[in-house]
């Protein structure tokens, strides 16, 4: 789905880093060899959209471009590039449902049934108290713990409708439920426990 | 050098040039979108691909150096199954509206499609559809049919240097444009059109108005700067359709100035069609031997001493052929005022060298060093810039600007060093006290540029001598290279210089002539196609203007005498390097006008002072004859230097800019409402950067 910029109306007039957020933006740029500081593009743009509400405004991408000495239309290329800059307000958790084969495969139908269901939005819409932006994406490279959804930072595994519900319940009520599999098996290992490697294990 | 084999012909070429390059000098044609010799190799649009053995896939050309023993088939069987792959999924969201289209008839898809593309589609999904992009008043876009060669993008970064235009978003949802709906800063933006291969970036102001196989095409020369870009005018009937570069690898290679392409339908518009006589102070459309008689009888009311109170002035687009004549013309009736400078520079005279651009536009790819003085080559001369920009992207070019620029800043599309503003900065230099006299004087070809912002001054000839003596002190002029070059805005100029179109002995210079006819001095002012001078100064003069807009000159003449614009003669000019070249009629003038020199033949036998050529051949003749260096066609002859200027005291004003709107620089600019809606837009010309109307992110 196309990433539709904000309209004007929504844009700030300007941006400017926090005093933290300069020092690491500094840092970043410091990775780079004098001269080459437009490498430093995208590290920038994502320290940016962690400041303004986890989306990058016109003035974000010019205020980088203006850092880093580079065209403006040479970062707006990046920012659109990139599926990750969000070129629009996004509700404070930003739902990622993957539905690639291998999620769709293992029942990603249900979790985004459920995430609909719950949210009551469709794709690409946000809750109205701003909560929830739910999305649908390409693979994530989680496959081994397919059904999954990402969350903000957190990948949330091993999924079926009712877990992925409760996930969104817990976020709703402003818990913070356990990242990873939500079936109880630990990270990728085999669902009915460990097969092989028992004495490494110390499981019998 | 290696040697490779091409459809079974072997052959020898450099090592770093690639198969497709190697194709062309056998003459085998390679078909292809992306790849355009005077840019960056993208390899995007992967139409060139041929069959190379030993390969497991077909290559890009393009993209594919050349090396030793490899053997390639460009029509073999791989090779086309290759290209049709390609051309169909080209052709997947191309719009099949090439009905509608005004690329139509001259586009590179259209053709290619042809000789690679299927019968029918076999696809049966949505095709893409993408919102067209404002690019400013001159490009029309039609996005949809855009195929992502990124020539443009290219063409904006590399030789315009603006970098404006990118691809945004990606994949399928990629679309070529600025993202913030803003109109391109560039004075070079018209070459987009030319280097798009599809129709999705058209001439905004040729909109829908012709098909390339109705227009008459004519080459010629462009007299809107001084650099005479070589152009072909597209006429249908007696309409200049549009006007687009020609090949010339010395002067324009293959671009064009938007100010000479899109001033085309000033052509059309404010145009002087038939002779017009002042009558109780209102300008009454009249015969021409009513408008001969007027003149004549001003003339002769005058007395002996007519020599004295009569004098022309030649504008900035004259030609060679109608200046000679005006020239020959005021000598028979005893006049020594005569000028061809409008803005006064101070140049002129018997050193050729003094008033030409020595180093050649080619040269400054030789050149190492480059010091800019007074002028402002981005809005002078465009085609210029361009050359010194592509010599500055290939490194090693310090570049030192004094005045001629607003300051330190991005102004240019390259960097440079802002010595100072003024003469000071000059002076500093030639007396070596400035640091860059160090970095002229250690390059091997150092260059310097000086343009009318220090010319056209009171104190324009000890600057002339200052800068003749900077050039001779760090070693610009040798056996091989010279490197001092005067940038003039006017294509007339070197021209006029050349057939001396100067004050003769106890003659008036412009300012001479203004201050004269302001004094009651001067009766008479005959004014060649010159409307940027200050009219009002012209007093009670008795004016004939002989021209081809109803601009300045027309709007205070008493006499409008109707010439030809550039488009409707065949003539002459002479470009800032001292380069002859011949424009040719494309159309007839409008109405009862004629071409100038005839208007002047004419003339002089109203006045029994016949000049002595009946046609345009004997006229030529003559000129060959009179100024040898415009009857040497596209031929650079090396200019003789001596000594030039004149050594004195240089005043402390800073230098003016020279230009103040780059789209409403003369007559026929100033009646085109494509240059209006452009200067309105671009107000404050200097100004690079983003400009106004950078409101709306939109994707």
């Amino acid at each position: 789905m196309k990433r539709v910029p904000a309209p004007p109306e929504q844009q700030p007039d300007t941006f400017a880093f926090t005093p933290e957020n300069l020092a690491l933006a500094e840092q970043h740029v410091a990775k780079y060899p004098s001269r080459r500081q437009a490498s430093a593009v995208m590290p920038l743009l994502d320290l940016a959209q962690r400041q303004h509400s986890n989306w990058l405004p016109r003035a974000a991408m010019d205020a980088v471009a203006e850092m880093l000495q580079m065209p403006r239309i040479r970062v707006y290329e990046v920012a659109t590039f990139y599926s990750m800059y969000n070129l629009a307000p996004v509700g404070e958790n930003l739902v990622q449902v993957c539905t690639t084969t291998p999620c769709w495969l293992r029942g990603s139908d249900d979790v985004v049934g459920a995430c609909k269901a719950k949210l009551g939005i469709e794709f690409g819409e946000t809750t109205a108290d701003g909560k929830f932006t739910l999305i649908e994406v390409e693979c994530l490279g989680a496959c081994v713990n397919a059904p999954m959804m990402q969350i903000n930072d957190d990948y949330y595994e091993d999924l079926t409708a009712e877990t992925a519900g409760a996930v969104l319940e817990a976020l709703a009520k402003g818990e913070k439920p356990k990242v990873g599999p939500q079936n109880g098996r630990h990270a990728s290992e085999p669902a009915g426990g460990p097969t092989t490697l028992h004495a490494y294990t110390g499981d019998a | 050098m290696p040697t490779l084999t091409i459809d079974g012909q072997e052959i020898t070429v450099e090592a770093n040039t690639t198969v497709l390059q190697a194709c062309e000098e056998l003459g085998v044609e390679i078909p292809r979108f992306c790849y355009h010799d005077r840019l960056s190799i993208a390899g995007n649009c992967r139409m060139c691909l041929v069959e190379m053995e030993k390969s497991p896939k077909p290559i890009a050309s393009c993209a594919m150096p050349v090396g030793e023993g490899m053997v390639i088939h460009t029509n073999s069987p791989v090779a086309e199954k290759a290209r049709k792959g390609a051309m169909e999924f080209l052709l997947i969201n191309h719009p099949l509206d090439c009905p509608i289209c005004d690329q139509g008839g001259e586009c590179d898809l259209q053709d290619q499609a042809v000789a690679y593309g299927r019968g029918g589609s076999r696809f049966d999904e949505h095709k893409r559809a993408v919102k067209d992009k404002y690019l400013g008043p001159l490009i029309a876009t039609t996005m949809t049919r855009c195929i992502h060669c990124t020539r443009c993008i290219r063409f904006a970064t590399e030789i315009a240097g603006v970098e404006e235009l990118g691809a945004t978003y990606r994949g399928e949802e990629t679309e070529i444009g600025t993202y913030i709906e803003a109109a391109l800063t560039s004075e070079l933006s018209g070459n987009l059109v030319d280097v798009c291969p599809v129709g999705a970036l058209t001439n905004q102001a040729y909109a829908f108005s012709a098909r390339p196989w109705e227009l008459r095409k004519t080459e010629s020369v462009d007299v809107h700067d001084a650099v005479g870009s070589n152009i072909r005018i597209d006429c249908r009937g007696a309409e200049v359709m549009r006007i687009l570069p020609r090949l010339h690898e010395d002067i324009n290679e293959e671009w064009l100035s938007d100010r000479s392409r899109y001033a085309v339908d000033g052509l059309a518009l404010q145009r002087l069609d038939q002779p017009y006589v002042r009558v109780d102070g209102k300008l009454k459309p009249a015969s021409w031997e009513a408008a001969f008689a007027a003149i004549r009888a001003r003339l002769d009311g005058m007395g002996a001493a007519r020599g004295e109170r009569i004098a022309a002035i030649a504008g900035d687009m004259a030609d060679v052929e109608s200046m000679l004549a005006l020239k020959e013309l005021f000598t028979a009736l005893g006049s020594a005022n005569l000028d061809c400078r409008q803005d006064g520079a101070k140049i002129g005279g018997k050193h050729r060298g003094g008033y030409l651009f020595n180093s050649t536009i080619a040269g400054i790819e030789d050149a190492d060093a480059l010091l800019l003085v007074g002028c402002n080559p981005r809005w002078e001369a465009t085609m210029i810039n361009a050359r010194i920009r592509k010599r500055w992207l290939a490194g090693g070019f310090p570049i030192g600007v004094i005045g001629g620029v607003a300051g330190a800043g991005d102004e240019l599309t390259y960097n440079y060093d802002y010595l100072g503003d003024g003469p000071a900065a000059l002076a500093d230099i030639a007396d070596g006290s400035h640091h860059f006299t160090a970095t002229l004087a250690a390059a091997e070809r150092p260059m310097i540029v000086l343009g009318s912002g220090a010319l056209a001054r009171d104190d324009g000839a000890a600057l002339l001598d200052l800068a003749r003596r900077i050039a001779q002190d760090t070693g610009m002029i040798s056996a091989d290279w010279n490197g001092f070059n005067v940038l003039h805005r006017a294509a007339s100029r070197v021209g006029g210089l050349d057939l001396g179109f100067l004050p003769g002995e106890s003659g008036r210079d412009v300012a001479g002539i203004l201050d004269g006819a302001g004094k009651g001095e001067i009766d008479l002012v005959w004014l060649l196609g010159a409307d940027e001078i200050e009219m009002a100064a012209l007093g009670q003069a008795f004016v004939v203007y002989q021209g081809h807009h109803g601009d300045a000159g027309a709007h205070r003449a008493d006499v409008i005498l109707p010439g030809a614009a550039y488009t409707e003669k065949d003539a002459t000019w002479v470009n800032t390097e001292g380069r002859a070249q011949i424009g040719r009629r494309a159309a007839f003038p409008p109405g009862d006008a004629r071409e100038d020199w005839a208007i002047l033949r004419a003339f002089s036998a109203v006045v029994e002072q016949p000049l002595p050529y009946d046609n345009l051949q004997q006229l030529r003749q003559h000129m060959v004859t009179e100024v040898p260096s415009a009857g040497a066609i596209d031929v650079i002859a090396a200019a003789d230097m001596g000594d030039f200027g004149v050594a004195g005291k240089v005043g402390a004003e800073p230098f003016a800019s020279p230009v103040d709107d780059y789209y409403l620089a003369n007559a026929i600019c100033r009646a085109s409402a494509v240059m209006a809606e452009c200067s309105r837009l671009y107000t404050g010309t200097g100004g690079a950067g983003q400009a106004a109307g950078t409101t709306s992110a939109d994707g």
